[in-house]
């Protein structure tokens, strides 16, 4: 049983390298900027941007994560768009992170005083260079505990992936597993690997909250 | 120079500015005095177009700005620029040191050179006696003098008329005395500058013309000593009553 458990961990590792941790990052990334839009579409005056950013939020919060990446996945290829499953992953996956994180986004920005926009618009800032220079600073370090959590969240979420057949550490395991009979230890060494992950994420979440907060007393 | 015609403020049903007319020469200091709710706020907030005035017309030289019909976000821009705001709670970009907000006008809004903005910054805090505190967040300066970084602030915009709404409001009263004296040196270097607030020593001391709103209206107004010595109307009188 030490045998095994020691030759499954290169493969599980690689399953977390190659796949688990690219696939987490690729999408937090592309997923915080759809939450950006997003959010900004919905405090606009634009009542075009607002219902388009309600109607996205809605939808991905209102429908399960496994079923959208089916629909991208086993679903877009009968309309004929064929997506290999890293990119139907990431996609799937920056969806979600872009409708979780909209919600984030826009409270944080509501949270910050209307005296920060008056004393922008006092020096003669336009609304956009406000929101940049002024409003987003500042809602960043509001948002960063709720958005660490999100991030957290998506590096467990991406096992889901293994039904769309990328081959990350939980399909590793699941291959594994199924070769050997030996279900548990599989199981148990991919959940340890996973939290091993999000502990170090979460001492760097202590790390930016610290450096954020360096701005208020 | 500054002068304001037929200016009404609704907010929905309620008017709190019922039509005020005001003309203030270059170079005047003119104080608001009246009591809270009466509306001298809001006019000041009308003259920044933190406000949108629901009717009337505000000139500042040859810009002016017709509220009785649509205005442009590029002309309330451009005209913003020609007036500085201090606000009573200083609001202050909390994540910018003392130099940064200073700068950001200058750098954002007016395209000027980094160096150069950060010179001009620089000797606009040494005007406001903050020379060693550049560098500082304002979470590390006291309110009086976050209050004077606001001051610079709106000064580094290089405006035509400051206007000060209630600035030294928030202050501890130790404080006071150090915001009202970078005020009284401004004026001194021939500012115009329009001021609401509750400071009434200021008034009678640096305050070319003191103006009683009530109600949303003109009341009174006239030379300090005549307001504070000689107020004509009742409730002038019954205003001034309460600071003595």
């Amino acid at each position: 049983m030490y045998n095994l458990a020691e030759s499954s961990l290169i493969p599980l590792l690689e399953g977390a390298l190659y796949y688990t941790i690219p696939l987490t990052i690729i999408s937090f990334m592309i997923g915080l900027t759809l939450a950006v839009l997003s959010a900004v579409a919905r405090i606009s005056t634009i009542k075009f941007l607002q219902t388009l950013s309600r109607i996205y939020v809605s939808i991905i919060r209102g429908t399960p994560l496994l079923v959208q990446l089916f629909i991208i996945f086993y679903g877009l290829p009968n309309i004929g768009i064929t997506l290999d499953p890293f990119p139907s992953a990431i996609i799937g996956f920056s969806l979600n992170v872009g409708a979780y994180g909209s919600e984030i986004i826009r409270a944080s920005i509501l949270s910050i005083p209307k005296g920060q926009w008056e004393a922008g618009y006092s020096i003669g800032m336009s609304y956009t260079r406000i929101l940049q220079r002024i409003i987003l600073p500042q809602a960043a370090r509001v948002s960063v505990p709720p958005l660490s959590n999100t991030f957290i969240s998506l590096v467990k979420d991406t096992s889901l992936a293994s039904l769309v057949l990328v081959t990350e550490l939980f399909r590793k395991a699941q291959q594994i597993a199924a070769k050997e009979y030996n279900f548990l230890l599989l199981y148990i060494e991919a959940a340890i690997i996973y939290w091993v992950i999000c502990f170090i994420l979460s001492l760097f979440q202590n790390k930016i909250e610290h450096r954020l907060e360096r701005f208020i007393s | 120079m500054i002068s304001i015609n037929g200016l009404v403020k609704n907010f929905g049903e309620l008017e709190v500015i019922k039509g005020i007319d005001l003309n203030i020469e270059k170079g005047k200091i003119v104080v608001l005095i009246g009591p809270s709710g009466s509306g001298k706020t809001t006019f000041l907030r009308c003259l920044n177009v933190l406000e949108t005035p629901t009717e009337g017309k505000i000139q500042i030289d040859e810009n002016v700005l017709d509220f009785s019909r649509p205005v442009s976000k590029k002309s309330v821009a451009q005209f913003r620029s020609l007036t500085g705001m201090v606000f009573q709670s200083y609001n202050l970009f909390p994540h910018m040191t003392a130099l940064g907000n200073v700068m950001e006008g200058p750098v954002t809004v007016k395209k000027i050179p980094k160096s150069e903005a950060r010179k001009r910054a620089e000797d606009l805090l040494q005007k406001v006696g903050l020379a060693d505190k550049i560098d500082f967040y304002p979470f590390q300066l006291s309110g009086g003098q976050q209050q004077r970084v606001g001051i610079a602030r709106a000064l580094a915009m290089e405006p035509k008329v400051m206007l000060f709404d209630e600035p030294t409001s928030a202050l501890d009263p130790e404080l006071v005395g150090e915001v009202l004296r970078v005020m009284e040196n401004l004026a001194k270097e021939g500012m115009t500058m329009i001021v609401v607030t509750h400071e009434m020593r200021f008034a009678k001391d640096v305050a070319d013309e003191v103006i009683f709103i009530d109600g949303g209206y003109i009341i009174e107004r006239g030379h300090p000593d005549q307001i504070f010595n000689h107020p004509k109307e009742e409730r002038t009188k019954q205003f001034l009553s309460v600071f003595e």
